[in-house]
């Protein structure tokens, strides 16, 4: 009885760490490439950095050909999610609130452009912002990326107004509210949690997105992962640096994900929990 | 403020919520929308409040209309019977918030609060938000706000359906005396008979969106217009007996009983007698008394009151008699109809005789 209850122990934590380590591992590897000279990468294999380095670090930090990258992702990210969070604000509250001809086939149709693969709008929309003179600047990627980051803004926002009852809404215009007045005081302050959902998600999938970032910038709005698919040269492939490139991409997904980590979850159940 | 309704009615979709309801309420009157759920008295009391526009009719305010006019301007209240309040403000914000968005000094504000608050048996809690809150507290919270408004027209849907019966006892005995001083047209909703009686007022009866009959609240218990006036101002519902009225005698089953006085013009033939479950007797009264055998078929028991459910040629009745009384399910028992607390109803269901005095 004791054994097979040990035994049985024994797997729990054992299936959840062999997972944690599969998923660790990659990330562990790319941190551990970071601190390691080119060197040390192609020549010996090592757990660890034999001589740590910050070099790869400093080379990004100094490089302006680096470190704009990650200032104009910043850019459009940070705009795209401004837009798409305060564009989705009204239409949600119009989808939760209000009944209207054709409103579930309208929220419908908002989730098909998720679906389609972002491939499909890169040449339509490269076409479309050169006939406005727009390539190459962080407005173009951030409008671009609300294709599919304003439809995820108001399902999830939805979801979360709808958690809100309609009587708060009629207790507030009662008391006297305006409309703008009561959304602003009243209504987004109960919604918070969802628009800092909505914005994660915003932020995280411009964030990773290539395809369209890539297609519509030339330099001045060059993205980081462009700047990373585009370091191969005559002299190779700088390992450590585009290692160190890596991690600093994460960290700003990490931080957010920090903040917000108590909502996640209602984030992925669209606040219909 | 006076309020009127002129042959208002709301349709949604194919449903109709309202049909044609007329209705005047007078300032500081205090009214009461009685009828079970889905009768229409939330319909009705969004229409008052102009939450929702009506399809048809006017809504009055001292003779002019309000219809279309934005509920921001009406200076109405209202509570609902689900707790309402702003969860992310505290308690004292909550109830000061009506005053804040019409701009009133710091001073004026903090005074109506901590009176409004004293009032409730909020005081301990102001700094509390809502959802800390214990569910009569919350909405006690929603009242004070009401009351803090100051408004023409208070809307209470239910307030106390929610809560526990203790506060439910102190609040009902409360809430008319405190808006009674402001003056307001006050109205109060609920689905029970008793809640009305013991508000007084007004009382308008609701069926299925129509106001069946609107008098004092006394006046429509004692003389209810028609059978669904007085089906829903009786919990538990009237009994009703199909008896028919022959050389001055009422008879039904086997037995029959000498017409009551108030009774005793009306022509002969078929009638529906309400009786209600506390004249239903289990004990031969004093005078005389229809006497029925009867099969039980359910007994509950309150405590200091008893509902016995019994059966007779088909028809369903229930007892309410007072301390408990032992009877078996399935006893064949003698009940005791008393004829001067008939209620005589005819053929197209409306009264026709009454028992005099408050039965």
């Amino acid at each position: 009885m004791m054994s097979s209850q040990t035994s049985k122990r024994s797997f729990k934590w054992l299936i959840p760490t062999i997972y944690i380590i599969f998923l660790m591992l990659p990330i562990y590897w790319l941190i551990n490439m970071s601190f390691k000279t080119n060197q040390e990468i192609l020549s010996t294999f090592t757990l660890f950095p034999a001589e740590p380095t910050l070099r790869n670090y400093a080379v990004i930090f100094s490089d302006a050909s680096w470190y704009s990258g990650y200032i104009n992702s910043m850019i459009y990210v940070g705009l795209n999610t401004v837009i798409s969070v305060s564009v989705a604000l009204p239409a949600a509250y119009a989808f939760s609130r209000y009944r209207f001809l054709g409103d579930k086939h309208l929220f419908f149709w908002l989730l098909t452009n998720r679906m389609a693969p972002p491939a499909v709008f890169a040449l339509p929309f490269f076409q479309l912002y050169s006939a406005f003179g727009l390539i190459d600047t962080h407005i173009a990627v951030a409008l671009a990326h609300c294709l599919f980051n304003v439809p995820l803004a108001v399902w999830i926002l939805e979801g979360f107004m709808s958690g809100v009852p309609k009587e708060i809404d009629e207790t507030a215009y009662l008391d006297g509210y305006s409309f703008p007045k009561f959304f602003v005081k009243i209504f987004v302050p109960l919604i918070a949690s969802g628009i800092g959902v909505a914005a994660f998600f915003c932020f995280m999938f411009s964030w990773v997105e290539l395809l369209i970032a890539r297609t519509l910038t030339v330099t001045a709005a060059k993205p980081i992962a462009a700047t990373m698919t585009r370091t191969v040269s005559a002299s190779g492939l700088d390992w450590g640096v585009l290692a160190a490139a890596g991690v600093l991409t994460i960290i700003p997904g990490a931080l957010v994900i920090y903040f917000v980590r108590n909502y996640i979850a209602k984030g992925f159940a669209l606040g219909r929990v | 403020m006076a309020l009127t309704l002129q042959n208002v009615s709301k349709r949604v979709g194919a449903d109709i919520h309202i049909r044609d309801v007329s209705l005047h309420l007078e300032t500081g009157s205090l009214n009461v929308l009685l009828g079970p759920t889905l009768s229409g008295k939330t319909s009705l009391m969004r229409l008052m409040a102009g939450l929702d526009k009506p399809t048809e009719g006017d809504v009055l305010v001292d003779g002019e209309s309000v219809v279309g006019m934005a509920v921001q301007k009406r200076n109405v209240a209202m509570v609902y019977q689900q707790f309402i309040n702003y969860p992310t403000l505290s308690v004292y914000e909550n109830i000061a918030s009506p005053m804040r968005v019409a701009g009133a000094d710091k001073a004026t504000i903090d005074a109506k609060v901590r009176e409004a608050a004293e009032l409730l048996k909020l005081g301990d809690l102001l700094d509390r938000t809502p959802l800390h809150l214990s569910g009569g507290q919350q909405q006690r919270t929603a009242l004070a706000r009401a009351l803090v408004k100051g408004a023409d027209l208070v809307l209470l849907d239910e307030p106390l359906a929610n809560l526990d019966y203790k506060l439910r006892e102190e609040l009902r005995v409360e809430l008319p005396k405190i808006f009674a001083r402001t003056g307001a047209v006050f109205v109060y909703a609920t689905t029970e008979p008793h809640e009305a009686l013991l508000l007084g007022g007004k009382t308008a009866t609701l069926s299925e969106g129509r106001i069946t009959q609107f008098g004092t609240t006394i006046d429509v218990y004692n003389r209810p217009a028609d059978l669904i006036t007085a089906s829903t101002f009786s919990d538990p519902p009237m009994n009703l007996v199909p008896m028919v009225k022959a050389q001055g005698m009422m008879s039904f089953g086997g037995g029959s009983v000498a017409v009551p006085s108030s009774a005793q013009d009306l022509a002969d033939g078929a009638y529906k007698v309400g009786i209600r479950p506390h004249h239903l007797l289990l004990h031969r009264p004093e005078g005389s008394a229809l006497e029925v055998q009867a099969a039980v078929s359910t007994t509950e028991i309150t405590g200091s009151e008893s509902f016995i459910h019994v059966e007779s040629d088909g028809e369903r009745w229930v007892a309410l008699t007072h301390g408990v009384h032992r009877v078996e399910i399935g006893d064949r028992i003698p009940v005791y109809l008393d004829p001067s607390a008939f209620f005589v109803f005819d053929a197209a269901d409306r009264l026709v005789a009454a028992p005099s005095g408050l039965r």
